[in-house]
């Protein structure tokens, strides 16, 4: 193909009118406590394998909740599941089986 | 026995002295009217003023108070029959000034003077930020896009949350600090009440109309109270209420009325764009437009906020550096009913303690 010197960029712009929020509804159907993030970040500080890699578990359930899972299968999977971060979220939350779920609702969807 | 006896004799004869003495009262909201009731228990006679022709203020446009969603209608009822014989309500009478005069004070209304004023209780609470002026929002240009107050009316009206041409909204969106945090508006104080009154209110969305979404757009959410940061947890957990953190760039119509809402998602760190049937303006609390005018012949002192400042913030809050000069509520900056009650209470007491000073 002749390379012109420019491309076309994709949006950046998250489309909330246009998103898919069937991930969010699995998750939130079997794990209901993922609906108590605030964001804080505390998972992310904590977790080893953002130690290594930009893996962080606060940024994957904001992307879940804007529909916005495109890539996010192959970013779950440098979780090690070892459960520190379920230990530090001042929210409660389950966070290990809201990895899980994601993980499982989007090799459904 | 002796020492009671000469206790309550103490008391009784401090009460004859404050009988003889008046105080005015500027504003009858919730401040004016609790402070007022508080200083007729204490045997002293209070003429309280307000402009509008009913009592209550603000509270009379609103329908339930957070985090405990009581009615207004409960806590304005009790407040008016706290009333007192020693109350006289000048209702429907706008204080032009208050002047002082000798060791006394006037007060001057558009009809009157009432001379011979002991002590001033200045309760003249807060205005509510003028939404148009934030106009990329489009208060007063797009008909779907409201503010806080006038969803609060709709809430009092069962089945009146319809878009403006009667349609059941999808999608409501609360934007925060609506002229509060604003250098643009000129106002850099934050509002305290917004936050928790728009959890409140998306909750109320949540509850009335079951299938529509609620989306709140915040820079922060500050849950400061007590109950308040559970009632934001029950808003994630039980409502399904959505929080999005940024703050609106703008807001647009689309051809059939709905509102299209432009954001930086920070949190993802990218731009955002949604459609909402209704857009819900937090307005901000700024100081009363006409509290400048009523004090203009004494010589009290405006923060940079424009709200009244306090002799001493920590020991004499109701304290304006004049003495027999008195602040109580919102005139002082931004407060909850109950910050507001308990204030005014406090108000009570250092007027109080200013009349027996000057009986002795």
């Amino acid at each position: 193909m002749t390379n012109w010197g420019f491309q076309i960029q994709k949006d950046r712009q998250i489309d909330f009118d246009r998103n898919d929020l069937k991930v969010l509804m699995e998750v939130e159907k079997h794990e209901p406590s993922i609906k108590l993030c605030i964001s804080c970040g505390t998972c992310a500080a904590t977790c080893s394998a953002g130690d290594f890699t930009e893996y962080s578990l606060r940024r994957i359930i904001l992307l879940v909740r804007r529909g916005e899972i495109e890539g996010l299968e192959s970013e779950i999977s440098k979780c090690m599941l070892c459960g520190k971060c379920q230990l530090a979220c001042p929210r409660g939350i389950n966070t290990r089986n809201v990895i899980l779920q994601i993980s499982k609702a989007l090799q459904k969807i | 026995m002796e020492k009671i006896w000469a206790s309550q004799k103490v008391r009784h004869s401090s009460n004859s002295i404050r009988m003889s003495k008046l105080v005015a009262v500027i504003g009858a909201g919730p401040a004016g009217l609790e402070c007022a009731s508080a200083l007729a228990k204490r045997g002293i006679r209070v003429k309280l003023f307000d402009r509008d022709d009913n009592t209550g203020g603000h509270l009379q446009n609103w329908n339930e108070l957070f985090p405990d969603r009581r009615k207004s209608t409960d806590v304005l009822q009790l407040l008016r029959t706290n009333s007192d014989k020693l109350i006289e309500v000048k209702s429907g009478t706008t204080v032009k000034r208050v002047e002082k005069s000798n060791n006394s004070f006037q007060i001057h209304t558009e009809t009157n003077i009432l001379p011979n004023v002991d002590a001033v209780v200045i309760a003249t609470g807060f205005d509510l930020f003028d939404a148009r002026r934030k106009e990329e929002y489009g208060y007063g240009i797009y008909d779907n896009v409201i503010t806080s107050a006038d969803l609060e009316k709709m809430f009092s009206l069962p089945g009146s949350i319809r878009t403006i041409d009667g349609r059941v909204p999808k999608r409501v969106g609360f934007v925060h600090c609506v002229g509060s945090r604003d250098e643009k508006v000129g106002n850099l104080h934050c509002s305290k009440v917004c936050c928790v009154t728009a959890v409140k209110q998306a909750i109320e969305i949540r509850e009335q109309l079951p299938d529509t979404e609620a989306f709140c757009f915040y820079m922060d959410l500050r849950m400061y109270g007590r109950h308040f940061e559970e009632l934001y947890k029950e808003a994630q957990e039980k409502w399904n209420v959505n929080f999005i953190r940024g703050r609106l760039s703008e807001a647009a119509e689309n051809q059939d009325g709905s509102i299209i809402v432009k954001v930086e998602d920070t949190l993802t760190g990218r731009p955002l764009k949604m459609n909402v049937d209704i857009l819900v303006l937090m307005s901000g609390i700024l100081p009363a437009f006409y509290t400048p005018d009523i004090v203009s012949e004494i010589p009290v002192v405006f923060g940079d906020d424009g709200f009244l400042k306090s002799t001493d913030e920590h020991f004499r809050a109701n304290l304006s550096g004049t003495p027999g000069i008195f602040y109580a509520g919102t005139c002082t900056g931004p407060k909850s009913i109950a910050e507001t009650l308990a204030d005014a209470r406090s108000a009570s007491l250092a007027v109080a303690n200013f009349l027996d000073e000057i009986s002795n």
